[in-house]
């Protein structure tokens, strides 16, 4: 159902007449944007909405949730689309995918007002300005404290006692090809051991009886014993797990039943941009200023479960409490991932499930 | 019934041939004339990755369609010949689970299997066939529902055995449906996405998921092209040698409106009956009740709260995670009702032109189906660049959802209608044209009162299609309100117990709204009763 839902009940060949006048006309209309963004990405009813609404007051700009699938699915639409975009704006490209937005060249360049309240490191990533730095989170494995605690097993700390045989069978990931964590904890381990190392790794984390799994949600909650009742009591998930199950958890619960290993953790940096061929550039990077802005930074942790990128927005006491922040969280640049993801993707096809 | 004069054929042809051109042709070779280049067809077709993925998606297709035959003729018969309590329910439930999102199905199916079945050709194979099921039925069903059950029981007091009859009576009467269920079932296991991902052992992949694949994770849209190329050419093939045998074995027969179902008589009938109707039944409800179960269950027990708090947008105080199941459930139905209305209508006026057309309907028909065999990706793509400027800046018109859910019901449509219509005696169009009816008076007396009934059942399967969000609209951009299969792969892809719980909830809700869908089409079709036609004994 993707029309306005003022019109739901119009009559039929009239309806689609009408509708697609209203459609081809409705970009001539430069004081409404659209906002293009990922399927995780609430389309209303949530106090991130809310504070959109809130700049549709303060500006008079109508701005509207356009919602272009997962983060791959979007930029190759925007790849194709490039130039002549679905919307004005979009909300959302990671780390991962940085290097193939700007050489598709999908943005407007743009340095937008409040940048100084987010961090060097996080802005030295577009040093031309190519897009904004809006949220980061990390990837982490996940462990099940319960389960560890029974059998009085300290969890691990660092990759390297991944292979440790003592946490044989223990751990599920997913399938890089296919999953954007698994593609992170690829990259973690990559960062841990090299362009050359990370293949004995992986061969230890084989022997070791990783299990791997096509998606996020097969690991979490068929396979997790946490969540999904399954064998196996640690699982490549996100940092900001632990607070979520304390938040969403069926009956309430004051302490989280999972922890992080924070060694584990691989950095994703979530960015905005001004999409190139808007036909409101000005509104769009209007928009742009808000989403950086501490209104809407404060609502991203309890929506998206990612940190704000403004510095000066406090979090909720959840996360504070619950979440681990890794002091030096792993990376690399996103040049280096676009250009070896495919083939890093295929060796590890190779040698894990080969 | 061929005597049709030529102008109106092309008229009934028109509405459907120009659908299809411009919502698949023109976005279809839009976007692969700009991803295809020649360096993509050689590292595409060099690749030895390719052909092991041809080759499996092959045979699990192969293998997935003959046991889902196999397996799904004696529900087939039971529904269509017998009249027996919970027999609506039955076909509802049958379709509930064709519909429902692969995400929850496929969970709720590994539920329920082995372990040592987990993840295994066998897991795809067996979620193959409970998917598909609904569609033996319906299309068997449809046509031989209206064979005349005296044939078989005529056969049956000339001392033929039980298994007589069947090979040789209704077996060949009911070969054309066959054939068109066997050649949906092809399509849909050979373009498997969801159930490889899901249920498969990891890393495998039919040319759909690779598609997929290199088209959203990858950037690789001319590796994506050479493979949809490929798909459709392997498909092409299928579908034009399965229109061929069709139309070879559709006969003549004496159709009636309606072979009144009975119950069952005698000891050992009431028994085989009874077992094939608990068997089905079996096989259905399982994965159901196991979504049913995981609504209630959280990691430290059981709960309703997934139930009494459902609807409500405060999740937790202050916290509202904007998924809306009721407004959710509107979208759903709004935009199912649209493409049934699309795809019926359209479908419609297909089967009457193929019916009438002889050999030039075999392209219609064979177009009509190729929607069915095309990778969602790239349709969403291509319409995505194709429908991108005034006056065709229909990127974000709402009927562009329910017209791409139509162009996937359209081929059911046709499926079950046109074995019907091809089964029309001759001889009746030809009596009515000896007593002075013109051939368009004689066409419109005996042939389009036998389009009702099937058409019922076929619409249906459109609103299913359309309430599963089958296709290429999953990878249109939305805004305006979300479906129920998006709100539910929304919730479950979160962490946080309450609202995987709710997932399964909605899950439910989707499922019984399912069943209540379908039941209301079945109660109309049995409603439906044509004037002016003679049933003939």
């Amino acid at each position: 159902m993707r029309r306005p839902r003022t019109n739901r009940l119009s009559v039929a060949g009239a309806a689609i007449v009408v509708a697609a006048l209203v459609a081809s006309c409705g970009d001539d209309d430069a004081a409404d944007l659209t906002l293009v963004t990922y399927d995780s990405f609430p389309e209303a009813d949530t106090s991130l909405n809310d504070a959109l609404d809130r700049f549709t007051d303060e500006t008079g700009i109508d701005v509207r949730v356009l919602v272009a699938g997962d983060t791959g699915t979007m930029l190759s639409k925007a790849a194709l689309t490039a130039g002549n975009p679905e919307g004005d704006v979009m909300w959302g490209v990671d780390n991962s995918f940085l290097s193939r937005a700007i050489d598709d060249d999908i943005f407007e360049p743009y340095v937008a007002t409040g940048i100084e309240n987010i961090p060097d490191e996080l802005t030295a990533l577009v040093p031309n300005g190519e897009a904004t730095p809006v949220d980061f989170g990390d990837v982490c494995v996940n462990y099940d404290i319960g389960w560890f605690a029974e059998r009085g097993l300290e969890p691990p700390e660092t990759l390297d006692d991944l292979v440790d045989p003592a946490y044989a069978g223990t751990l599920v990931v997913q399938n890089p090809a296919t999953s954007s964590p698994g593609l992170a904890f690829l990259l973690a381990t990559i960062d841990e051991y090299g362009t050359d190392g990370w293949q004995a790794y992986w061969q230890a984390l084989g022997d070791n009886g990783v299990e791997v799994v096509e998606s996020w949600t097969q690991a979490y909650y068929e396979r997790f014993t946490w969540a999904g009742g399954g064998p196996t009591p640690m699982v490549v998930s996100y940092g900001s797990s632990p607070p979520a199950e304390v938040i969403f958890a069926e009956p309430a619960r004051d302490d989280a039943p999972t922890g992080v290993v924070a060694d584990t953790c691989f950095r994703q940096v979530e960015f905005a941009g001004v999409l190139r061929g808007t036909q409101a550039p000005d509104e769009a990077r209007q928009l742009v200023d808000f989403l950086v802005g501490a209104e809407f930074q404060n609502e991203l942790a309890l929506n998206l479960f990612v940190y704000p990128s403004n510095t000066t927005v406090e979090l909720p006491p959840e996360f504070t409490d619950f979440a681990v922040v890794p002091d030096d969280p792993r990376s690399l640049d996103p040049a280096v991932i676009d250009e070896n993801r495919s083939s890093w993707i295929d060796e590890w096809t190779e040698l894990v499930l080969g | 019934m061929n005597r049709l004069p030529r102008s109106l054929v092309a008229a009934l042809a028109v509405v459907p041939a120009a659908a299809l051109t411009v919502f698949f042709v023109w976005p279809f070779a839009t976007i692969v004339s700009e991803a295809l280049t020649g360096a993509a067809i050689r590292e595409t077709l060099t690749r030895r990755g390719t052909w092991e993925i041809v080759w499996f998606t092959s045979w699990q297709a192969l293998l997935s369609t003959v046991v889902t035959i196999v397996v799904g003729l004696a529900p087939a018969a039971v529904v269509a010949r017998f009249d027996f309590p919970g027999r609506g329910a039955l076909v509802g439930l049958l379709t509930a689970v064709f519909v429902l999102p692969t995400v929850v199905m496929g969970a709720a199916i590994l539920a329920v299997l082995p372990d040592a079945l987990d993840r295994t050709v066998f897991a795809i194979v067996a979620a193959h066939v409970v998917f598909n099921l609904a569609v033996v039925v319906r299309l068997v069903g449809a046509l031989w529902e209206l064979l005349p059950a005296d044939m078989e029981a005529a056969a049956a007091t000339l001392g033929a055995s039980r298994w007589r009859v069947f090979t040789e009576v209704s077996l060949p009467l009911i070969r054309p449906a066959l054939t068109a269920a066997a050649t949906v079932v092809f399509l849909f296991s050979f373009t498997s996405f969801g159930v490889i991902r899901v249920v498969g052992a990891t890393g495998t992949r039919t040319i759909e998921v690779e598609i997929w694949r290199r088209a959203t994770q990858l950037g690789d849209l001319g590796g994506a092209a050479v493979l949809t190329m490929l798909q459709l050419a392997l498909l092409g093939l299928a579908v034009a040698w399965s229109t061929t045998l069709q139309r070879r074995h559709s006969r003549a027969l004496g159709l009636r409106l309606r072979s009144p179902r009975r119950s069952p008589s005698g000891r050992r009938e009431r028994r085989v009956v009874a077992a094939i109707i608990g068997g089905t039944f079996v096989v259905v409800s399982a994965p159901l009740a196991a979504l049913v179960i995981r609504s209630f269950s959280t990691p430290t027990g059981w709960s309703t709260s997934a139930w009494t708090d459902l609807g409500r947008s405060e999740i937790r105080p202050g916290l509202r995670v904007g998924v809306d199941p009721w407004n959710a459930i509107v979208n759903s139905l709004t935009t199912a009702i649209w493409a049934t209305a699309f795809a019926v209508s359209i479908g419609a006026l297909a089967s009457l032109a193929i019916a009438a057309a002889g050999q030039a309907g075999r392209f219609l028909d064979a177009g009509l189906m190729l929607p069915l065999g095309t990778s969602a990706v790239t349709i969403g793509f291509g319409m995505l660049i194709t429908f991108d400027v005034p006056p065709f800046d229909w990127r974000a018109s709402w009927w562009l959802v329910p017209v791409g859910h139509a162009l996937v019901a359209v081929p059911f449509v046709v499926r079950t209608t046109l074995g019907v219509l091809r089964s029309v005696d001759p001889d009746l169009t030809a009596a009515a044209a000896t007593l002075g009816a013109s051939p368009v008076r004689a066409w419109h007396e005996t042939v389009v009162p036998y389009l009702w009934r099937p058409l019922a059942a076929a619409a249906g399967l459109a609103a299913a299609i359309s309430l599963g969000e089958f296709g290429a609209t999953s990878f249109l951009s939305r805004s305006g309100g979300e479906t129920m299969p998006i709100a539910i792969e929304r919730l479950l892809g979160r962490t946080g117990s309450i609202l995987q719980a709710q997932g399964y909830a909605l899950a439910t809700v989707l499922a019984a709204v399912t069943v209540v869908v379908v039941a209301l089409t079945d109660r109309l079709q049995s409603g439906v009763r044509p004037s002016g036609s003679r049933d003939r004994t």
